[in-house]
């Protein structure tokens, strides 16, 4: 299994490296340059020469590419935004653990309802409550997310009055535990299209858990079919949902931008459309760069986890 | 599939799934290449008895032939229509002093009006022009570059494969939407950035299919023998390799339509769509949902439910191409 995690850590280095590469071409790629995109168009040549100077982008390239990456690894430093007059880092991190809790909460919640929903599936197969169960996961998987939650908002909030349209200005990232209410909705719409695609593919891996000869076997030897459903199927069939979880975490994350915005809470994705906006590009490079390695290290745990959960590679040598 | 009268094994090869009996299509298949005036690669597209059989397992998907229906009649409402029923959709001041703001449907407005006063059935018909063609052609542009990035890819192997497919998978993992915003906030909004943006985001997909496809294609007999025969790689790609993923392809050039205008429609409602003084689905929604608290129900119904028919025929249709020319595409 060190193997296993040693090279899954290689690779993560690698995506990593080559985001903050990628972050560091689109900087460069600003038509006009970036000090005409902070100092606006009125720059003049003298100005512009001043500011180049000042920032270090009168270097070769290579040089600030390596000023670049130190300034991330060493002094935590992802640039200077123009509209908050601070740096990009501390901008972000007000933001970051905010983004972090309503993806973990929902991710968490779309497990719960998902695993039981797909089981349910099987349990039930080709019965009215499968169909149903599938029919409801197509027609939310097409559903777009910012359709989701304004319908949400307009049913639940503006009609029935029972939640608010978002969270209040004051919610730290613990809010989430602390007023469960004001996170309802929000969390809902973000756990919607998981669910959807958790359940579908829970239902088909339990399927395909189910034709396995351990099974054949299991009953054979007379194990109740409770004992052969949790004992033997179930434990199997989570494996791979390790994995989907490892491969939706960038779509969470983007659905999270969507939901933030339609409710207005102040994370990464509220904040990267709003610099968006106002065009600050340090804002919208340095959020991009940091939601992505979130991201990546979070599909990291999970293919860790799934490495710990799976016995072939836990006691394989690769 | 439905054997046995549909059976042909030239067809089956094609997806990749049947081995053929040796001395049987693999030698026509020889045969053709040499020939130039016969369709190459093993008759990839097929005779008319396969394109019949494939309309046929199409045509026995209902939902599929509503969906198709649903596409037509979009097309028509967004381009035909507002030469039917013309409306003023770009004139802001004259919207404002002849027609009221905000009003509620009828009196010559079916469907209401918005807050500057466009009528907006006519808004649904100009708004969906921006949607349906950014969504088709930035669908075109992914697929086209995503399969000739893929080809390579997978054709040539070794190291520029690695970092080709390195590249593709560093780009995956940014989550989608703060990758277009990025983009979309560096070149500023203009419909044909915004085709161009969204297709940089959509082309890593079908490449990594098309390498696959191509991995498993570039070990078979026929683009053996045409390597042994001499044909350059380029030719092996372009007439052999492509013409034979092409189901691939346009399956998924479906479901990326679908994709595509439902990332315009995000885009749009975050307030980055199409510039004004046009407009897309996306943006209306948007302005809708600002007006949500006041019971403006005309401003975001409709349009959402434009949004979802299409995004939802799009997909179906993805679905019934996939099961009539047999592809298997992976997280569909």
């Amino acid at each position: 299994m060190t193997g296993y995690i040693i090279r899954r850590l290689g690779q993560a280095l690698i995506v990593i490296l080559g985001v903050i590469l990628f972050t560091f071409v689109l900087a460069q790629l600003i038509p006009g340059g970036e000090a005409k995109a902070v100092l606006g168009p009125k720059a003049t040549p003298l100005t512009i020469a001043l500011f180049n100077r000042r920032n270090g982008l009168d270097l070769p390239m290579y040089d600030q590419f390596w000023h670049y990456i130190e300034g991330i690894f060493v002094h935590f430093d992802l640039g200077y935004s123009y509209k908050y007059n601070q740096g990009v880092t501390q901008v972000i991190m007000e933001r970051l653990p905010k983004t972090l809790t309503l993806v973990t909460a929902s991710v968490l919640l779309a497990l719960i309802i998902a695993i039981p929903l797909g089981i349910l599936q099987v349990v039930r197969r080709n019965k009215p409550i499968d169909y149903a169960v599938t029919g409801a996961s197509f027609f939310f998987y097409a559903m777009p997310d910012f359709l989701v939650g304004t319908l949400l908002i307009i049913y639940f909030s503006f009609d029935l009055k029972w939640f608010p349209s978002s969270p209040p200005t004051t919610a730290t990232a613990w809010s989430v535990f602390t007023d469960p209410q004001a996170f309802a909705l929000p969390i809902i719409t973000l756990c919607v299209t998981s669910i959807a695609s958790f359940s579908r593919y829970m239902r088909s891996s339990m399927m395909d858990a189910m034709a396995e000869d351990y099974i054949r076997t299991a009953r054979a030897k007379g194990a109740s079919s409770n004992r052969v459903l949790y004992g033997h199927a179930l434990r199997n069939a989570l494996i791979p949902i390790l994995t989907l979880l490892g491969l939706s975490l960038p779509a969470i994350v983007s659905g999270a931008l969507i939901v933030e915005n339609v409710f207005n809470y102040p994370g990464m994705g509220l904040l990267t459309v709003q610099s968006a906006f106002n065009d600050d590009i340090p804002v919208v490079l340095g959020t991009t760069l940091v939601i992505t390695i979130a991201t990546v290290i979070g599909s990291l745990l999970a293919d860790i986890l799934y490495a710990v959960a799976d016995p072939r590679i836990r006691l394989g040598n690769g | 599939m439905t054997p046995p009268d549909g059976f042909d094994p030239v067809f089956n090869d094609v997806e990749g799934q049947t081995a053929l009996p040796i001395g049987t299509g693999e030698f026509m298949r020889v045969g053709s290449i040499v020939d130039e005036t016969v369709p190459e690669g093993g008759e990839a597209h097929g005779s008319g008895s396969n394109l019949r059989r494939m309309g046929r397992v199409f045509a026995e998907n209902k939902l599929a032939v509503v969906s198709v229906g649903v596409v037509v009649f979009f097309l028509l409402f967004c381009f035909v229509g507002p030469h039917v029923y013309p409306t003023n959709q770009t004139d802001a001041q004259a919207a404002l002093q002849n027609s009221v703001q905000n009003a509620p449907p009828g009196n010559g407005n079916p469907l209401g009006t918005d807050e500057n006063g466009f009528n907006i059935l006519g808004r649904l018909m100009f708004g969906g022009q921006a949607s349906l063609i950014v969504g088709l052609a930035s669908a075109l542009v992914a697929t086209i570059f995503g399969t000739l990035y893929g080809a390579v890819s997978g054709f040539f192997g070794g190291w520029l494969d690695s970092l080709l497919m390195r590249i593709v998978d560093i780009l995956l993992s940014v989550p989608v939407l703060f990758l277009l915003i990025a983009l979309v906030t560096i070149y500023h909004q203009s419909e044909v950035l915004l085709i161009l943006v969204i297709a940089f985001v959509s082309w890593l997909v079908p490449a990594r299919l098309i390498r696959g496809e191509t991995l498993s294609l570039r070990t078979r007999e026929y683009v053996q023998a045409v390597r042994v025969m001499g044909g350059s790689r380029g030719r092996i790609i372009n007439r052999h390799i492509i013409p034979n993923a092409v189901g691939t392809i346009v399956v998924f050039a479906t479901f990326q339509v679908a994709d595509s205008i439902l990332l315009l429609a995000a885009l749009g409602f975050l307030g980055l769509g199409v510039p004004a003084p046009n407009t897309d689905w996306g943006t209306m929604l948007s302005n809708g949902v600002q007006a949500a608290g006041n019971g403006y129900w005309w401003q975001i119904y409709p349009v959402g439910i434009c949004i979802v028919l299409v995004v939802i025929a799009f997909n179906y249709v993805g679905d019934a191409l996939r099961d009539s020319l047999e592809v298997r595409l992976q997280q569909r």
